[in-house]
């Protein structure tokens, strides 16, 4: 018989502010091998953890059930408590009377009944309960970094300074990311690449760290500590062994295409390093664009190049590398012009958007650092930038803000000035969210001492008329209409999640939110965590980050990586499936449903010396989903942990309430 | 207060009971999201917590049914974002499979209902509840296939399946 201990929590108001906590209490006592039963005010507090060893001790009790938060908050909590009293950690379940209950329901009597047919179910559970018993399964200390922006570049380097191995895969041809882009950086106006090229070298000459540039992840398979994954290396056509980064290929090379590095606003060739800086050093044959792959005749940089490091024939090559830990760094998208057709929806070639202005700022960009009008290359004199374009805006199902945007306009406000000292420069924005170290001061450095004009309202639509673009908006401090004659427009598009974010998240198991923003573990308290063990998450897939937040959450993934890789092994979770031979009819229908491929067949010799096959499930491949056990006809296969008794009893408990 | 209780339970007009099973990985989420987000739903609901929504047995839903409850929620992660990369669309065979049988035996299909519902929908969460509470009030108590005793018999009908 068991000897069931009862703990209700008040959790301060939280729940006693709805549910008749004590009256639970009470009533729980009444029920089938319940020994004792009480409430307290916080039961995850120390002393609230105190009274259940203590309870255990006094009472012998053998198994615990504490009513109070959502177990996806405080399992591991309670589970450490009861272990710590000699009690084995499984015999500890959980009734979720706060969020699934105070919080949702007003009602004082209906929220107290519900509070106890919930704890009930949990009792009629935990009376099921055995005791499980972890696992230990290897760990690879090797970590896989996808993204080799700022975020990506800061993980890679953290993780391979204490001493781990890790891989670094870009799609890009160079590491960089979109920090590589930029001019300048608010609020300092530190040069971007100043900043990012040491620290691009630094990931470079690393021994610790190998970088896969031209390269995507195709899969991956496994679990935390045990990942496989499987790396395409695009080919190159360039031997990186034996190129020297001469460039003279890409002087020779006869066809030129838009450059996705400067968005549209300058060439390249077919045969090109994306930015002067770039890491490796190793340009890409573009075949899509390259003379020789569409047409079959040129080869011009083949002559050209003097180390004989061109190679046509390269094909791609499929690394696969074992893993413990994946960091996500695969940053952000802008999002599409066509999704303002007040603005244009980009046919008007002077309405570009901010991070175009960062190409054309630049003194490596497309402009040589010259501030022109894309459509005649004069010098704007009127500039108007309008934030939150495609941000905070409900009618394009993007409530949320973009936060760079407004810091981001004001360095664009002050460089234009810095540039063109007559220009007039206007900023349309809706508030300025300038919540950030030196950042205020940083947004009222342009309006005072640079002179930037700006006017809090949306600007409704802009048109082009005698060469000039017209925006038309209001001002909504003086409450009229406004109508600039501009030269050009800047426009401080939506950060959106990339475009294949999905499919990263399916690959890697990561939730993602209504805008594909991947979901961390806990949004205050792991931040950087992910519910699949083993996947951490860094910077802009997240959410809208500017460079300090990425910079920091990658140092902050990387430790927790680290952590990870301070075990000498991994504790595996025992709620796996279990197959009793004796029941089994060798269906093998769930060999074709578990998705990990933990179950197999094999031989095994019987006592009388004949040998039988007998299906096994793999402890440590087997993630405990349970898709097996609910489709096992014979009902041979059991899920340790959720038991088809453990969760008919609980139906039973709510049968007799009736 | 007890008593309070019992005499304000029969004095209102009859309130279905529905159980939920979540998967932990989504729709349990999701429904504490519902929770910190303070969003409120009808107090009818039980919740039960699965691994995968591929681990509920369609006997699970009969049970429950025979045990009672007037009506059934299961719900699992969106397809395509089932943690067990495929749990949910196995669930999704079974139970097209359970509502045929459920028709055929006499049971308004709608008693059991399933739905996707994310870790970060806790709104969802409480419209889904408040359809399937709406839908099985609509159709009344759960007398067909209720056994007579409640749970005194639904236990033994539990004994004789193990």
């Amino acid at each position: 018989m068991a000897r069931i201990g009862v703990f209700v929590c008040h959790c301060g108001t939280n729940i006693a502010g709805t549910v008749d906590v004590k009256y639970v209490a009470e009533e729980m006592s009444k029920e089938k091998g319940v020994i004792i039963s009480r409430d307290y005010k916080y039961m995850c507090s120390d002393p609230g953890q105190n009274i259940i060893k203590e309870y255990i001790r006094l009472y012998k009790l053998d198994r615990v059930v504490v009513a109070s938060c959502s177990p996806l908050l405080h399992e591991r909590t309670f589970q450490n408590t009861v272990k710590e009293e000699g009690l084995n950690p499984y015999l500890m379940e959980m009734a979720n009377i706060r969020e699934q209950c105070s919080w949702v329901h007003k009602d004082r009597a209906e929220a107290t009944l519900k509070a106890i047919e919930l704890i009930k179910m949990s009792v009629a559970k935990v009376r099921m309960n055995e005791p499980l018993f972890p696992k230990r399964i290897p760990l690879e200390r090797k970590a896989l970094v996808i993204g080799g922006g700022i975020s990506g570049m800061q993980a890679a380097l953290d993780i391979a300074m204490v001493g781990h191995p890790v891989i670094l895969v870009e799609r890009a041809p160079s590491i960089g990311g979109r920090m590589a882009q930029f001019d300048k950086t608010f609020p300092t106006l530190d040069c971007a690449a100043c900043i990012l090229t040491p620290k691009m070298v630094d990931v470079r000459s690393n021994p610790n760290i190998r970088i896969l540039t031209y390269s995507e992840v195709e899969s991956v398979e496994g679990y935390v500590g045990n990942f496989e994954v499987k790396i395409r290396k695009k080919a190159r056509s360039v031997d990186m062994s034996k190129c020297t980064g001469c460039g003279e290929c890409m002087q020779k090379c006869p066809s030129r295409v838009d450059s996705e590095f400067d968005l549209g606003l300058g060439k390249r060739k077919a045969i090109y390093i994306p930015f002067p800086q770039a890491v490796p050093n190793v340009p890409v044959i573009d075949r899509a664009h390259c003379r020789f792959f569409t047409q079959g005749k040129c080869k011009v940089c083949q002559k050209v190049c003097p180390a004989e490091a061109i190679n046509y024939e390269q094909t791609d090559e499929i690394i696969t590398e074992k893993v413990g830990a994946i960091v996500a760094a695969t940053g952000f998208d802008l999002s599409d012009p066509n999704d303002y057709s007040e603005y244009g929806g980009g046919r008007y070639k002077d309405v570009i958007n901010g991070l175009q202005f960062e190409r054309m700022i630049n003194a490596s960009g497309p402009t040589e650092g010259h501030l022109k009008r894309p459509s005649d290359g004069k010098e704007p004199k009127t500039i108007v930038f309008i934030q939150c374009v495609g941000s905070r805006d409900e009618n394009l199902g993007r409530p949320y803000c973009s936060k760079m945007c407004c810091m981001y306009t004001a360095k664009h406000a002050i460089l234009t000035k810095e540039h063109i000292p007559d220009a007039q420069v206007y900023v349309f924005y809706i508030d300025i969210r300038a919540a950030g170290k030196n950042y205020e001061e940083f947004v009222r450095r342009a309006i005072e001492q640079y002179g930037a004009n700006y006017l809090r309202g949306r600007v409704s639509r802009i048109f082009e008329k005698n060469g000039k673009l017209i925006v038309r908006g209001a001002d909504t401090l003086l409450r009229s209409q406004v109508e600039i004659e501009a030269d050009m427009v800047v426009l401080a598009t939506a950060l959106v999640a990339r475009s294949d974010a999905i499919k990263v998240a399916q690959m890697l198991g990561i939730p993602y939110d209504q805008n594909r923003f991947f979901t961390e573990m806990h949004p205050k308290l792991a931040p950087v965590e992910n519910v699949t063990a083993g996947i951490y998450l860094t910077g802009a897939c997240q959410a809208p980050k500017d460079i300090p937040d990425s910079v920091a959450s990658a140092s902050g993934a990387s430790v927790k990586v680290c952590v990870l890789f301070a075990n000498e092994e991994l504790i595996s979770d025992p709620m796996t499936a279990q197959i009793n031979p004796a029941l089994c009819s060798l269906c093998k229908t769930c060999v074709d449903l578990c998705p990990f491929s933990a179950i197999v067949e094999e031989e095994v010799k019987r006592p009388d010396g004949q040998t039988q096959r007998q299906m096994r499930v793999i402890d440590g491949v087997c993630h405990g989903c349970g898709a097996c056990v609910a489709s096992c006809r014979p009902g041979a296969i059991t899920l340790k942990g959720y038991t088809d008794q453990q969760i008919f009893s609980e139906i039973e408990s709510l049968a007799s309430n009736f | 207060m007890g008593a309070k209780l019992e005499t304000k339970e029969k004095e209102k007009k009859w309130e279905p009971k529905i159980l939920a099973f979540l998967c932990r990985w989504c729709s349990y989420a999701g429904a504490d999201l519902t929770g910190s987000s303070r969003t409120s739903y009808p107090p009818n609901v039980r919740i039960l917590r699965v691994p995968c929504s591929g681990r509920v047995n369609p006997l699970f839903i009969l049970k429950t049914l025979r045990s009672g409850m007037d009506g059934v929620l299961v719900s699992g992660c969106h397809p395509g974002d089932c943690h067990y990369t495929a749990g949910n669309y196995n669930a999704r065979r079974k139970f097209a499979i359970l509502a045929r049988l459920l028709e055929y035996v006499g049971i308004d299909p709608r008693r059991v209902q399933f739905s996707w519902i994310s870790a970060s929908e806790g709104d969802k969460f409480a419209k889904v509840v408040s359809k399937v509470v709406a839908d099985v009030q609509a159709l009344g108590p759960n007398e067909l296939f209720r056994l007579p005793q409640g749970g005194q018999t639904a236990k033994g009908a539990a004994s004789a399946h193990e």
